[in-house]
């Protein structure tokens, strides 16, 4: 006879380990299936865990999570072939509790936050993977396994396996992704001694610094780069959004190695060692692209919810918010014993209600009007580094030259017109 | 009713361990500590049996807790039970006093179930000797059988077990009275994919814990450190070879040059 | 017990098909150096069904004394008859050192002994030297997969033991107008109470080369690319008449059966001509083929550790330079061949 759990849960990411830690906590009898060999092991983050979800499950985790660095400083390059503008926020409350963000690296953090999950009573089962759910008269009753006797069984099954969510996509909450609703990203992780790090990132010994890099880092392909403090490793990565990789019929290692090599980056790096390789998909599609999330017996949560702010690189903490949510609504389920699509609505509710859907609706037609409009990528940037350049280059001409010089630069007064349109509508978008 | 018995050990993945320069030690951190390779096939040989003649297999571990995950891994490959001796006695055991101490918690198995059969590994690929298994058995003074890559026959009414015992140019078929004790290759088997149930028991699995204390007629002396004959005195790395000379030019240059070196050896073409 | 009273270096001398192992040959050979260093015997432990006669080539390769135990019971290895009359010789003749072979026979020996003795038991020894003084035998061997050599020694027990590689020590030229002591020896052992019986030797005879006899090794790596490119390996291996090698990634991946593996888990070979093709060169699998005579590696990244431990190395992608290899090697190789016959008929005539 297969077991029959409260609640199955699909995947050890952020999103499906924090749902079943919740449950675990509220004496929920849950089952966390796994495909990898251990929670983490292929999971791909660029790097920044915001501490405020995680509070929200774990309080005050930082004492013990493997984390690489709290953040003290944000940069952000606006970057051209051989230039750059730079501005950044570095604060020092970041460094000290309750501190802002962490750099960490999944396979160490997801690890050990699974293994906060079992140790509040759920069972984790690894190198299993869930081919299907199990569906009877329309509800979903539990899952089927790649094993021999794979089948097991539950009152409500959380989809939590991430972006490319097959177990949704077969119960048809979504459909396949355009290659503009998904970015692809590759990043390596490059081994680099502490002390070198510190002095090369300007930093206090154990502080980090994040690096998101726009504009020649992706060639123009609308997407970023980032280069993120670990204790001992830098995280280098960038992410397209697939469309733009089609269009320019590039490949995203060759993207890797070209912003590997940027002048701006290549001193950064140097002396390193590559340590690992990844790549991974991000689900950018945001609000329009969100799929069904509740059904009969199912809930779906994290990137497998498309749940991820792609402006402001936030994904991770969206997967343990849902999570929670989710959690909180089957807590309640089951003390009805209603596990029905319209029970179960609750949880979207209480997402629409929370930051994730609210941010996401704030940026619902930021990253397809950036994709619509290329020459943000591709002249804006470009433009705002010559102006740098002309502005602080000290060659005799007066400033009041260099502003007209510059403003010839902006092109006919058509363009400047658009130009203007342009920023404006960036405005409308992200505002 | 077989009482099988695979002892097993965890190891740190010695393909992917780094040494740490400085000290010459395994840098534990970059090591994963997995089921020792060798010792999965013992217990899939062990659970094949099981299936063939009906029994029992039980796995023995000494290691520090967290070893607690190599006895699961074996669950999951379809153990029933679990045993492990953990204390800082056993620390710094060298094959010697290795082979005492799993030999004493075997003493205590078998009188809570008599056993016909204990299945060791090849070898570990951290200690690397192959010695434990032989060690084991003479202590119990049982018969050890190196080398078995195959089970023709276990006979527990008869008392005796038919294996093939792999040689360098082929095997040889041996008859064993049980119990005993065999060794086994890596070709004994393919390791199966486990069934679910195995590994929702396995996740929930806890084994039996000994502490030094909790074994019968132990003499101290021969466990760990103490017991240990042989010392680590010296740890270096190898010095690095000096590197050959590099072939130039363009590639039908270089297979000239190459052609020229090989053929110079003549007398190995012309026979 | 009293260090003292234990003298002597001793081999343990295994027999296969009526001939001492190679190995043994080559323990003698180490063997003599420990005692010379040290000022001692050198031993051999003879047993076997008919062997005696043996006895001479031991003394030509190095011994000064031979113990034998010669009875029909030994006709075959079996653990339990080889580690009575062993230990009974080194009970009553109390040996300082004593070496085996690290082949099947010799650990599965070695560790049954060392438990009943009991003293240490040093597995794999690469290394060999001796304490000239105090007699302490410093056995050393590669550790955790090959990454570290340690060494290994055994203070407060005697004999002390160690398994050495096959190998890796050297055996003298043979003297054949050396000689030695005999010592014969017996032990009561009764069939009938031998727990274990040889019902079968069934030999397996590989149609090619056997790999560690072969004096052509083509050994092939992960970087042939797939079972397909792994073909070019077999085929360059036909062409030189040589025996194919293969790395563990390979054998793992399921490219080719593991008897081709060469290295630390795999077969130690030492022919005259040894290609690594496609191979890293990790000091697993160096360990296995560096006393090779003559090492060639091709491999396209110029900086993989295999060139440190070659003769010569080209840069270059394999499934450009091996067909190359194939075709010119074709071309010549029967040239080579005429040209020895012609000589051949030349010399007749
Ligand atoms: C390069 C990159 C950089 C990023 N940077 C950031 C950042 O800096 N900050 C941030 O907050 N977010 C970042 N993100 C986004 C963030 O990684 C994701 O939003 C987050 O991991 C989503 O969590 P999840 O649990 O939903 O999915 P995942 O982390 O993808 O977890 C899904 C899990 O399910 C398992 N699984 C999948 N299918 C199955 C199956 N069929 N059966 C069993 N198990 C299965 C997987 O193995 C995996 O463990 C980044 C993403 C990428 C790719
Ligand atoms: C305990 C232990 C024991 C081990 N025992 C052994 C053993 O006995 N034997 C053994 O071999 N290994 C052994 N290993 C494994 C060993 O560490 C290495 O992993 C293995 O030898 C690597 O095999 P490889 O060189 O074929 O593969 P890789 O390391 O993947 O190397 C492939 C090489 O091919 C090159 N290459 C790629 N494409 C081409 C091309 N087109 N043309 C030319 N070159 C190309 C690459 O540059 C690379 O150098 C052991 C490991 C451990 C931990
Ligand atoms: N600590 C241990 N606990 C249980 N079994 C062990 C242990 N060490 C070695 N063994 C067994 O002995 C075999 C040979 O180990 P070794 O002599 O270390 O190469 C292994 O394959 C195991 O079956």
């Amino acid at each position: 006879m297969p077991e029959k759990f409260d609640c199955i849960v699909v995947g050890a990411g952020p999103a499906g380990t924090a749902c079943a830690y919740e449950l675990a906590k509220a004496g929920v009898n849950v089952l966390l299936l796994e495909r990898g060999e251990y929670p983490g092991s292929k999971n791909v983050m660029g790097g920044v865990l915001y501490r405020k979800m995680m509070e929200d499950i774990i309080p005050e985790f930082y004492k013990e999570a493997p984390l690489e660095r709290p953040i003290v400083e944000q940069r952000f390059m606006l970057m051209d072939k051989e230039s750059a503008v730079t501005f950044s926020y570095k604060g020092l409350e970041w460094g000290r509790e309750p501190y802002n963000n962490f750099t960490v690296l999944r396979a160490k953090f997801d690890q050990w936050f699974a293994e906060k999950a079992v140790e509040q009573g759920a069972l984790l089962v690894c190198e299993t993977v869930a081919l299907e759910c199990i569906v009877e008269n329309g509800r979903v009753v539990g899952v089927r396994t790649d094993r021999p006797d794979g089948e097991v069984y539950a009152d409500v099954v959380v989809l939590a396996d991430g972006v490319n969510s097959l177990l949704a996509k077969q119960l048809g909450f979504h459909r396949e992704w355009r290659p503009d609703e998904v970015a692809l990203a590759t990043m390596e992780i490059l081994k680099l001694d502490k002390k070198v790090i510190e002095e090369r990132f300007n930093l206090e010994p154990g502080q980090g610094c994040t690096i998101e890099l726009l504009g020649d880092a992706t060639k123009g392909i609308l997407g970023t780069g980032f280069l993120y403090t670990n204790k001992d490793t830098l995280s280098i990565g960038v992410g397209t959004l697939l469309s733009g990789l089609i269009k320019h019929k590039i490949k995203p290692y060759e993207l890797l190695e070209y912003v590997k090599n940027h002048p701006m980056i290549r001193p950064y790096l140097q002396g390193s060692e590559p340590v690992e390789y990844l790549a991974h998909l991000i689900p950018e599609g945001g609000y329009h692209s969100m799929p069904k999330v509740v059904g009969d017996g199912v809930l779906v949560v994290g990137d497998a919810a498309q749940l991820v702010n792609a402006i402001h690189r936030e994904g991770s903490n969206m997967a343990m918010t849902s999570g929670r949510l989710a959690a909180e609504t089957i807590i309640m389920a089951k003390t009805y014993n209603d596990f029905s699509e319209s029970m179960l609505d609750h949880y979207r509710l209480k997402l629409m209600e929370s930051f994730i859907v609210q941010d996401l609706k704030k940026y619902k037609d930021a990253t397809h009007h950036f994709d619509a409009f290329p020459q943000y990528f591709e002249r804006y940037i470009p433009l705002l580094n010559r102006a740098a350049s002309h502005m602080f280059t000290v060659d005799g001409a007066s400033k009041w030259e260099k502003q007209r010089k510059i403003w010839r630069d902006l092109g006919s007064m058509k363009e400047k017109l658009k130009l203007a349109r342009d920023v404006f509508k960036a405005w409308e978008v992200m505002k | 009713m077989l009482h099988i018995v695979a002892c097993i050990k965890q190891v740190p993945d010695t393909k992917v361990a780094k040494i740490n320069p400085k000290t010459n030690t395994i840098d534990r951190a970059s090591a994963p500590a997995i089921l020792n390779p060798y010792d999965a096939h013992a217990v899939e040989e062990a659970v094949r049996l099981k299936k063939r003649y009906g029994g029992v297999v039980s796995v023995l571990t000494m290691g520090p807790p967290p070893a607690v995950k190599a006895i699961r891994k074996c669950i999951e490959l379809g153990a029933d039970e679990g045993y492990m001796i953990s204390d800082r006695a056993f620390a710094g055991a060298d094959t010697l006093a290795t082979s005492y101490a799993l030999a004493k918690a075997l003493e205590q198995i078998a009188k809570q179930r008599p056993i016909d059969l204990i299945i060791c590994g090849k070898m570990t690929i951290d200690g690397d000797t192959g010695q434990v298994g032989p060690g084991i058995a003479r202590r119990l003074d049982i018969p050890p059988l190196t080398g078995v890559n195959k089970v023709v026959e276990i006979n527990k009414e008869k008392g005796y077990a038919i294996v093939h015992r792999k040689l360098e140019d082929g095997y040889e078929v041996v008859k064993s009275t049980l119990p005993c004790l065999f060794t086994v290759e890596k070709e004994i088997n393919d390791i199966s994919f486990a069934p679910l149930p195995n590994m929702i028991k396995a996740a929930r699995y806890y084994p039996t814990i000994w502490t030094a204390n909790d074994l019968e007629n132990v003499d101290r002396k021969q466990l760990g450190l103490k017991g240990s004959p042989t010392i680590v005195s010296k740890i270096w790395t190898p010095p690095k070879p000096k590197g050959g000379e590099m072939l130039e030019g363009t590639t039908e240059e270089k297979v000239e040059q190459l052609l020229s070196i090989v053929l110079e050896k003549k007398e190995l073409f012309q026979s | 017990m009293n260090l003292a009273d234990y003298q002597g270096i001793w081999v343990y001398i295994e027999v296969k098909d009526g001939k001492v192992a190679p190995v043994s040959l080559e323990l003698l050979g180490a063997g003599r150096k420990l005692a010379d260093k040290r000022g001692t015997e050198l031993g051999g432990v003879l047993i076997g069904s008919g062997i005696k006669e043996l006895a001479p080539t031991l003394f030509a390769y190095g011994a000064d004394v031979v113990y034998v135990y010669d009875d029909p019971i030994f006709a075959h290895y079996r653990t339990e008859p080889y580690m009575r009359a062993l230990l009974h010789c080194c009970q009553k003749y109390k040996p300082e050192v004593l070496l085996y072979g690290a082949t099947p026979t010799g650990k599965d020996l070695a560790s049954a002994i060392a438990t009943d003795l009991p003293t240490g038991l040093t597995a794999d020894t690469t290394i060999l030297d001796i304490e000239e003084d105090t007699g302490l035998l410093l056995a050393s061997r590669p550790a955790f997969g090959g990454n570290i050599m340690a060494t290994i020694l055994c203070k407060k027990y005697r004999p002390q033991m160690a398994t050495v590689r096959p190998k890796v020590m050297k055996a003298l030229p043979p003297d054949p107008t050396r000689t030695g002591r005999i010592v014969e020896e017996r032990i009561e052992l009764r069939e009938e109470e031998m727990r274990t019986k040889v019902l079968e030797v069934v030999r397996q005879t590989v149609k090619k080369a056997r790999i560690d006899e072969a004096d052509i090794v083509v050994a092939g790596g992960k970087g042939m690319g797939s079972k397909e490119g792994f073909q070019l390996i077999h085929e360059l291996a036909d062409v030189l008449g040589a025996a194919v090698g293969a790395s563990r990634d390979v054998v793992e991946a399921g490219w080719i059966d593991h008897h081709h593996q060469v290295g630390q888990t795999g077969v130690t070979v030492t022919p005259k001509i040894y290609f690594a093709i496609g191979i890293s060169g990790a000091i697993q699998h160096i360990v296995g083929m560096q006393n090779s005579e003559l090492i060639i590696a091709i491999n396209k990244d110029p900086n993989a550790p295999i060139f440190q431990s070659c003769h010569y190395g080209i840069v270059g992608d394999a499934l450009e330079i091996v067909p190359l290899l194939i075709k010119r090697f074709k071309e010549e190789i029967p040239k080579l061949k005429a040209s020895a016959d012609a000589k051949e008929e030349i010399r007749h005539a």
